[in-house]
C-alpha cells in the first residue's frame, strides 16, 4: 500500500485530464454538446437580436431568418458609448491595480512570513465580503456626496478596490503558499535580502496566480452595477449603467438593447475566453497545479 | 482497500504544511518586536484601507438607524432610539422578503452546484470539441449580470414575443406570463444560469486534480462506476463543492441586478430580496432611518450565518497550513 | 517558447500600464468628457424627451460653447435619482425633469430655484401662454418653480375600425363621457384570443398603475383619506373601484398586465394587440406618428375619460423642467429650459419630426397658433385641451379630501406610500393575492402616513 501512496505523491502528472482514448461520438459527448449549446443559447440569441431591426426583434414567432443590419450598433455608438466605456476601463483597471498593490503584500504577510493572528486577519477580510453592501450604501451615498465625489469615477475606483480586495488576498495567499520552501531557504542561504528573494524568486513563480486573481477582479469590477447606478449620474457612468439607459424610449427597444448589451459584455467575455485556464486556476484557488 | 484517493492529496497538503511550519519555526526563533512589525507592515495598507472603507460607513449606518429621518420631509431628522428596529421587527414584509432571500440563496446555490457537478463530470471525459464546449459553458458567468437579466426578461421570457413561450407553443402549452406568475422562480433560473459555470469550473478543477491511478485500481478491483464515484470521487470533490457553495452564497447574498432588471421585486414583494427591499426603502421611499435599521438587522443575521460558513471553509481549506 | 511568452506578457503589462496612466491623466477632472460650459440634464425617457435630445443639436448650434449632457432613465428610476439629489442639495444636475407633484412641495422646501424672474427676462417666452391649470399646479405663492414641457390628462383611445366590425356604436357628441360599465362591456365584446379588449396599466409605481387607478377610484366615489386624514383604502367605494379595475383586466385586459406600464400598452396598441387603451392624452405623440404606426392613421377614436359618479375624471399631469438649488450652472440651465419649453421649439418639432410629435398640452398657443398641428390633430386636439382644462386637482373626489391631486396625493410621503400600495395592487392584478388582501395591507401603510398628518 505504501508504495502506491509514494508513487502517486511523486507523480503529479497522474492528475492530468483523463487521457482515455477519445471516442468521437460518445453519448456523453453529445450530452455535453447539448448542455453547452443550451447554456450558450441566451448569449447567442442576444448577439443575434443585436443584428435585427426593431420590428424583427420583437415578433411572435421569433425570427431566425432575417436580413441583418448594423443599424443598432450604429445607434449605440451615436448614443456616446465612448465615455461610458472609458469609465469602465478606468474604474476596472485602476481598481485592479490597486487591489494587486495592496493585496500582494498582504497575502505575502499572511502566508510566507506569517503574522501572528493570521486567522483573525483572514477572517476579518472575508467578513467584510459577507457584509451586505446594501447596509452601507446609504452612508456611502451621504459620505460620497459630502466629499463631492458623487458622479466621479474615483468613488467607484475606491469601492471596487474594497469590493475585490478580500477575495484577492485570499486567492493570492493560496498561491504564495505553493511556493516550495526549499527555494526560499536556498535564496536566504545565498545571502539574498528579503526584497530580492521576493522579487527574483517568489514573484515569477506566483505571477500566473496573480494574473488569475487580476482576471477575477476585472470580471467583477467590470460587471458591477449597484454602486455604479447609485453613485453616478452622467459623467462617471459605467457600461452597465449606460446599458440600462437603452431600456426606455419609444416603442420597441429590444434590438438596440441587445446591441448595447453585446458591446458591454464583450470585453469581459473575450478576456474570459482567452484566459480560460487562468480563470480555472484562479477560481480553484490554486488547488490544481 | 485501505488506500483512499485522499491520501495523495492529503499527502501533498501535509507536505506543504510541513514546509510552511519549518519556515515558520526557523523564522519564529527569536522574533523581535521590530521583526513583528516588519512582518505586519505589508499587511497594514490593505487592512487599514478595508477598515476605513467598510467599517466607517457601517458605523454611520448604526447611527442613522437611530434616527427617524425621511429625506423628503425636511426637519424630520430626530433621535428615536430603537423605534426603527421595533418597526422593522413588526414589518411582516421585511420577514417575507428575508424568507425570499434565504430561499433564493439556498435554491440557487444547491441547484447550480448540482448542475455544475453534472457538467463537470461530462466535461471530464474526452470527446470531440471538448474545449469548445467548455468555452460555451463558461460564458454565462462572464456576461454582465445586468445585460443577462435584461435579455432574459425581454427576448426570452416576454409573454407575447419571447422565445420561451414560442418554443412551448410548439408543444401546445399556452402563453405563460412567466415574470408575472413566477417572479422569484424566474430570478432563480436566471441566477442558476449565471452561476452554474462557476460551480462547474471549481468542480472540474477538483476532478482534474484527482489522481487517476486510484480510480483505475478500483476499476480493476471490480468496483462499479457509481461506487467509485461515491467512495472515491465525491469525497475528493467535497472541499471544492464546499468552496463553491460558500463563495456562491457570499456573492448571492448581495443579488440585486437580476431583481432590479427583471421584476423590480414585484409583483408586490413576491420576488424582492433584502438588498432590493432595503434599496427601495432608501432610494425610492427615502426613509433613511428605517432602511439603516433594516441594514443592521441583515448584517447581524449575516454575521451569525457567516460564522458557521467561514469556519467551514477554513476547516476544509486550511489543510495547507496547520493552525498555529 | 517560454521566454518569448514572458516577453510578450511583460509587453502587454507595460502597454496596459501606460494606457492606464494616460487615461488617468484624462480623467483628472474625475470623469471622461467633462468640459467647460456644461449643462447636465436629467430627463425621463418618454418619446417626447428623446425627441428633445435628438433636436438638442439646434440648441448647441444657437449656443456655441455650451455642452449638453443628458441622462435619461425610466420614470421610477429618474424620480428616485432626482429626488435623492434634490433632497441632499446635490449638484449633479443643472436641469431636472419633475412634475406638478414635486414642484409645490420642493418649492416650499427651498429645493428649487424661482423661475419667474428668469422667465420675465427672457423676451418672447410668454409664461402666461401656459395652460392655466398647469401653470397653477407648478406655482408656489404665485411664482413658477418649474415650467411645463408637456401636459396631459387622460382619455380613452379605441380602434374605430374594430368597433365597427363588432357593431358597437359610439356617441359622437363632443361633451359625451362614457361610463366605465359601458367601457367594460365594449372591451368584452371586441376582445379575441390574440387581442386584448382593453389595455390598462398594472405596473407597480405610483406614476404607473396608480395614475389610471386613482382616477377610477375618484370617479367611483372613493378617496385616499377623509378630511381628518383617516385612511380610506378599505372603504366600500375604493373596494368597488379596485375590484372593477382588476376584474376588467382579468376578463378583457392584456397578458402580463402586472408589468405593463405606459410603454408596454403603447406597444400593444400600436401593434394591434389591443382594441382600447385608457391612458395619457400624450400617447398621441406615439400612436398618431405616421412614421411609427402608419397603418393606424385615421383608425383611432378618442373619448373623454370614462366616469361613474363623478364627471371630468381625467387626471392632470405635466412633466416640467426645474433647476435644483445646488445646480452648478443655473444660467446655462435656464437657457436650455427656455429653449425646450418655448413656442419656437414646438414649431421646430412639428417641422423637423412631424406634427404628431409636437409635445402636447403645455401651451394654449399650440392649439391656436399652429395651423399645421390643428389640421392633423382634429380627432384628439380639442379633446386633449378640454380634458386638461376640465381636470379638477383641487377637488378631485366626490367626498371632500384634505389633499390635492387627481391621480396622486400631493404629500411628500406619497412617493413611498404610493409605491408600496401600487406594489400591492400589482400583485392583485397578477393574481398573487386578492384585492381585499391588497387593500388591507395598503390601508395599513396609509394609516401610518395619515397618523403623522393627524398629529400635526
Amino acid at each position: 500500500m505504501t508504495t502506491t501512496v509514494e508513487k502517486t505523491a511523486a507523480t503529479p502528472s497522474a492528475a492530468a485530464p483523463s487521457k482515455k482514448k477519445a471516442r468521437k461520438f460518445s453519448p456523453w459527448g453529445v450530452l455535453a454538446w447539448l448542455a453547452g449549446l443550451g447554456f450558450f443559447f441566451p448569449v447567442f440569441w442576444m448577439v443575434l437580436t443585436a443584428f435585427k431591426s426593431e420590428a424583427d426583434a420583437a415578433t411572435s414567432p421569433p425570427k431566425v431568418i432575417f436580413s441583418p443590419t448594423l443599424d443598432q450598433f450604429k445607434a449605440v455608438f451615436e448614443q456616446e458609448i465612448g465615455p461610458a466605456f472609458m469609465n469602465s476601463v478606468f474604474a476596472t483597471g485602476i481598481s485592479t491595480v490597486l487591489v494587486l498593490l495592496l493585496g500582494v503584500p498582504a497575502a505575502f504577510a499572511l502566508s510566507l512570513r506569517p503574522v501572528r493572528k493570521t486567522q483573525d486577519a483572514l477572517f476579518f477580510f472575508m467578513s467584510t465580503k459577507m457584509l451586505p453592501i446594501v447596509a452601507v450604501i446609504l452612508p456611502l451615498y451621504v459620505i460620497v456626496s459630502n466629499i463631492g465625489l458623487l458622479d466621479n469615477i474615483w468613488a467607484l475606483v475606491i469601492l471596487y478596490t474594497a469590493m475585490n480586495l478580500p477575495i484577492a488576498v485570499w486567492m493570492m495567499r493560496s498561491f504564495f503558499l505553493e511556493v516550495p520552501g526549499e527555494l526560499l531557504e536556498a535564496a536566504s542561504l545565498d545571502g539574498a535580502s528579503l526584497w530580492r528573494s521576493v522579487r527574483e524568486v517568489i514573484l515569477p513563480l506566483v505571477s500566473p496566480g496573480i494574473a488569475a486573481t487580476a482576471l477575477i477582479c476585472v470580471i467583477f469590477a467590470w460587471n458591477e452595477f449597484f454602486f455604479a447606478v447609485n453613485l453616478t449620474a452622467v459623467n462617471a457612468q459605467t457600461m452597465p449603467v449606460y446599458l440600462v439607459g437603452f431600456i426606455a424610449g419609444q416603442g420597441q427597444y429590444w434590438a438596440v438593447l441587445s446591441a448595447a448589451a453585446t458591446l458591454s459584455a464583450l470585453p469581459v467575455i473575450l478576456c474570459g475566453w482567452f484566459a480560460q485556464n487562468k480563470l480555472v486556476r484562479g477560481l480553484s484557488f490554486g488547488a490544481i497545479k | 482497500m485501505t488506500v483512499t484517493a485522499e491520501t495523495a492529496a492529503e499527502a501533498d497538503e501535509r507536505a506543504v504544511a510541513e514546509r510552511v511550519r519549518k519556515i515558520r519555526e526557523r523564522q519564529n526563533v527569536g522574533v523581535s518586536r521590530a521583526e513583528g512589525w516588519r512582518r505586519r507592515g505589508p499587511l497594514l495598507p490593505a487592512l487599514i484601507f478595508m477598515i476605513v472603507v467598510t467599517q466607517i460607513p457601517f458605523l454611520l449606518t448604526l447611527y442613522y438607524s437611530t434616527l427617524s429621518w425621511n429625506l423628503v420631509r425636511p426637519g424630520s431628522r430626530q433621535f428615536v432610539g430603537l423605534n426603527n428596529y421595533i418597526a422593522v421587527v413588526q414589518d411582516s414584509q421585511f420577514w417575507r422578503v428575508g424568507l425570499n432571500t434565504v430561499l433564493l440563496i439556498v435554491v440557487v446555490v444547491l441547484v447550480s452546484a448540482l448542475l455544475g457537478l453534472l457538467l463537470a463530470l461530462l466535461l471530464d471525459r474526452a470527446f470531440l470539441g471538448r474545449g469548445v464546449v467548455r468555452t460555451l459553458l463558461i460564458t454565462p458567468f462572464l456576461v454582465t449580470p445586468v445585460a443577462a437579466a435584461l435579455i432574459w426578461k425581454t427576448t426570452i421570457l416576454d409573454p407575447t414575443n419571447g422565445i420561451l413561450n414560442w418554443l412551448l407553443s410548439l408543444v401546445g402549452i399556452g402563453p405563460v406570463d412567466w415574470i408575472g406568475e413566477f417572479p422569484l422562480t424566474m430570478v432563480m433560473v436566471e441566477l442558476i444560469w449565471q452561476w452554474t459555470p462557476f460551480m462547474m469550473l471549481l468542480i472540474l478543477a477538483g476532478l482534474q486534480s484527482m489522481p487517476r491511478d486510484i480510480l483505475e485500481a478500483g476499476r480493476v478491483d471490480g468496483a462499479a462506476a457509481f461506487q467509485l464515484f461515491r467512495e472515491l470521487t465525491l469525497p475528493h470533490l467535497r472541499r471544492f463543492i464546499e468552496l463553491g457553495v460558500v463563495l456562491g452564497a457570499i456573492y448571492l447574498v448581495n443579488t440585486f441586478d437580476a431583481i432590479y432588471m427583471m421584476t423590480q421585486g414585484g409583483p408586490g414583494i413576491a420576488s424582492a430580496n433584502l438588498p432590493f427591499y432595503i434599496y427601495q426603502r432608501a432610494f425610492l421611499g427615502f426613509d433613511m432611518g428605517q432602511a439603516a435599521a433594516m441594514g443592521v438587522v441583515v448584517v447581524i443575521f449575516t454575521i451569525i450565518i457567516a460564522n458557521f460558513a467561514l469556519r467551514l471553509i477554513f476547516k476544509s481549506f486550511s489543510g495547507k497550513e496547520e493552525a498555529a | 517558447m517560454k521566454p518569448l511568452r514572458r516577453a510578450l506578457h511583460r509587453l502587454a503589462v507595460c502597454a496596459a500600464a501606460s494606457g492606464l496612466v494616460l487615461t488617468a491623466g484624462c480623467a483628472g477632472a474625475g470623469s471622461f468628457g467633462a468640459s467647460e460650459n456644461e449643462v447636465t440634464i436629467a430627463l425621463v425617457s418618454n418619446s417626447q424627451m428623446t425627441d428633445a435630445q435628438e433636436l438638442s443639436t439646434d440648441f448647441e448650434a444657437k449656443n456655441p460653447g455650451t455642452k449638453l449632457k443628458f441622462i435619461t432613465l425610466s420614470e421610477n428610476q429618474a424620480r428616485a435619482k432626482i429626488t435623492m439629489s434634490a433632497a441632499m442639495g446635490g449638484s449633479e444636475f443643472d436641469v431636472v425633469m419633475i412634475s406638478n407633484f414635486e414642484t409645490p412641495q420642493w418649492a416650499r422646501d427651498g429645493w428649487l430655484l424661482n423661475l419667474s424672474d428668469y422667465a420675465k427676462n427672457t423676451p418672447g417666452y410668454d409664461e402666461n401662454d401656459f395652460i392655466p391649470s398647469l401653470r397653477e399646479s407648478l406655482s408656489y405663492e404665485g411664482d413658477m418653480y418649474s415650467v411645463p414641457f408637456y401636459g396631459e390628462s387622460s382619455f380613452l383611445m379605441y380602434r374605430k375600425d374594430l368597433f365597427e366590425q363588432a357593431g358597437i356604436k359610439v356617441n359622437q357628441d363632443k361633451n359625451y363621457q362614457p361610463t366605465w360599465q359601458e367601457v367594460a362591456d365594449w372591451a368584452k365584446t371586441v376582445k379575441t384570443d390574440d387581442r386584448a379588449g382593453i389595455c390598462l396599466r398594472g405596473k407597480p409605481g405610483w406614476g404607473e398603475v396608480l395614475a389610471p387607478l386613482d382616477t377610477v377610484i375618484n370617479t367611483f366615489g372613493g378617496r385616499w383619506f377623509d378630511e381628518k386624514w383617516n385612511a380610506q383604502l378599505n372603504s366600500p367605494e375604493v373596494k368597488r373601484a379596485v375590484n372593477f379595475y382588476v376584474d376588467l383586466i382579468g376578463q378583457a385586459g392584456e397578458l402580463g398586465a402586472s408589468s405593463s406600464g405606459f410603454q408596454e400598452c403603447a406597444n400593444l396598441f400600436g401593434q394591434g394587440q389591443t382594441a382600447m387603451w385608457y391612458d395619457a392624452t400624450s400617447a398621441v405623440s406615439v400612436l398618431e406618428d405616421p412614421k411609427s404606426y402608419p397603418e393606424l392613421q385615421g383608425k383611432i377614436g378618442y373619448l373623454a375619460a370614462p366616469i361613474a359618479e363623478k364627471p371630468n375624471s381625467g387626471w392632470l399631469y405635466t412633466w416640467s423642467l426645474g433647476i435644483p438649488q445646488g445646480a452648478k450652472n443655473p444660467d446655462g440651465a435656464w437657457k436650455f429650459i427656455s429653449w425646450m419649453t418655448s413656442k419656437e421649439y414646438l414649431r421646430m418639432v412639428g417641422e423637423k419630426l412631424g406634427w404628431a410629435r409636437v409635445p402636447p398640452g403645455s401651451r394654449t398657443s399650440t392649439y391656436t397658433e399652429l395651423p399645421e398641428y390643428e389640421a392633423i390633430s382634429k380627432s384628439y386636439g380639442p379633446l386633449t385641451l378640454q380634458s386638461i382644462k376640465n381636470a379638477t386637482p383641487n377637488k378631485p373626489t366626490v367626498q371632500p379630501v384634505p389633499y390635492t391631486g387627481v391621480q396622486f396625493v400631493g404629500i411628500p410621503e406619497f412617493q413611498d406610500l404610493g409605491t408600496r400600495v401600487s406594489q400591492q395592487i400589482s400583485a392583485a392584478i397578477a393574481g398573487q393575492k386578492s384585492v381585499d388582501d391588497a387593500l388591507e395591507q395598503s390601508q395599513k401603510y396609509a394609516e401610518v402616513v395619515g397618523r403623522t398628518y393627524q398629529e400635526k
